[in-house]
């Protein structure tokens, strides 16, 4: 005779897919809500309003140095606030400061990992931040001393549970800003190592964050291959407004209020890897799979530029504090600045 | 504060959280995009005449010039 399935446990199983159900429908019908009214908001698409201003003239841009040192991928960099140091980091594990106008390297670090994915310049100049692959952030203090060994004053601030894909100072040297493969964003104190916030509400990998540049600034945005891209209050560690899309991953951010244009052409398949805006905000340059860089006119919506100049996927683009020249890492082992 | 893994949520934990997030959010309160687009703008607009990148720059006051050759007297 066959026994009937233990009572208590079938009841659960029912109640557990009805309570799911009906999140679900509740979910769906908030999502309609929200739909309904930006639809209502969303009377004018951002070139329109600028129909009158005057487009912007041909381009002339080209690269200036090519930094050469990296024995694999270069996955990411970030410059440094006296707008002349540039902080890379590479598949082949290595961390590396250079002087992107002499093209000199200034100090490098081999982490104990490979794939750093990673870097950031702190505002001081004097420390870069990195990690990857050993789901670590960790501190280096850069020392004036070249024959130094910067391993030995690494400092492990961050913590995650998988990997970590970005990382960004705050306004100091003494708070950074971590995103990560286990799915949440942390804010650290560098000094001690604590944990100050996190941020959870992405349901898969978040790949990028960025500051809002106010020098009072409390919210960053951060994308991840939920498809979402989320602006979030540093102080509450709450998500203040959550954007859907419909392509892949969001493989970069770059904090603009909302989505009022799109950047697209048909003729192009590729995606992007790393975004940046001009200092104004006027120029938007993009880092393609396809190996080279589109600069697109933010206000007109339209593609004022391609650059070419690397021989593999463009992965990180960043334009320097002061705007007057962007860098471009690259698969091809690379950097490349560009004015 | 914990440091929650994904991995660790239940179905039920994330549509709660899911839920939660999505009722805070039909609370604010929007503008029209006509009114952030102008607002846009003008912020770019006004950031315009600084942005060498869009403007230009002389060759010679570019710190990434091209690297001279050298004379030797």
């Amino acid at each position: 005779m066959r026994s009937p399935p233990i009572p208590e446990m079938a009841t659960q199983e029912v109640q557990l897919s009805e309570t799911l159900a009906h999140l679900k429908t509740e979910s769906d019908t908030l999502k309609g809500k929200l739909e309904e009214e930006r639809a209502k908001l969303h009377d004018v698409e951002l070139h329109q309003v600028a129909e009158k201003v005057e487009g912007l003239g041909q381009f002339v841009m080209k690269t200036r140095r090519t930094l050469k040192g990296h024995g694999n991928k270069v996955l990411c960099m970030d410059w440094c606030k006296d707008k002349r140091r540039i902080v890379s980091s590479s598949q082949d594990g290595k961390v590396i400061v250079w002087d992107a106008f002499t093209t000199n390297k200034e100090h490098a670090v081999t982490m104990p990992c490979t794939w750093v994915m990673a870097c950031a310049y702190a505002p001081s100049g004097c420390a870069v931040a990195c990690g990857g692959l050993d789901n670590k952030c960790s501190v280096y203090p850069l020392s004036l001393d070249k024959n130094e060994n910067l391993a030995a004053k690494k400092k492990s601030v961050a913590m995650h549970t998988n990997y970590l894909s970005a990382c960004s100072f705050t306004n100091s040297d003494m708070q950074i800003l971590t995103s990560s493969g286990d799915g949440t964003c942390a804010l650290w104190d560098v000094e001690s190592g604590q944990l100050l916030q996190s941020f959870h509400g992405h349901a898969a990998d978040v790949l990028c964050l960025d500051l809002a540049p106010s020098e009072t600034g409390n919210t960053f945005v951060s994308g991840g291959c939920d498809k979402k891209a989320n602006v979030w209050d540093m102080r509450s560690g709450q998500c203040i407004q959550s954007f859907e899309t419909h392509e892949s991953d969001i493989n970069n951010s770059s904090e603009a209020d909302r989505e009022v244009a799109i950047y697209s052409k048909e003729s192009i398949i590729f995606g992007v890897s790393s975004v940046d805006f001009s200092l104004s905000g006027r120029l938007l340059f993009g880092g393609y799979n396809d190996y080279t860089i589109n600069v697109w006119d933010v206000l007109k919506g339209t593609r004022v530029s391609i650059l070419f100049g690397h021989e593999n996927r463009v992965s990180t683009l960043r334009v320097s504090p002061d705007g007057t020249a962007f860098c471009t890492g690259s698969w091809d082992h690379t950097l490349r600045t560009w004015a | 504060m914990p440091v929650i893994n994904i991995d660790d949520l239940t179905d039920k934990d994330k549509a709660v959280m899911e839920v939660n997030q999505l009722k805070l959010e039909v609370k604010l309160e929007r503008w029209l995009t006509s009114k952030c687009c102008e607002e846009m703008k003008d912020y770019i607009q006004a950031g315009e005449e600084d942005d060498i990148l869009v403007k230009g720059i002389p060759e010679d006051k570019n710190p990434f010039k091209e690297k001279g050759g050298c004379v030797i007297c």
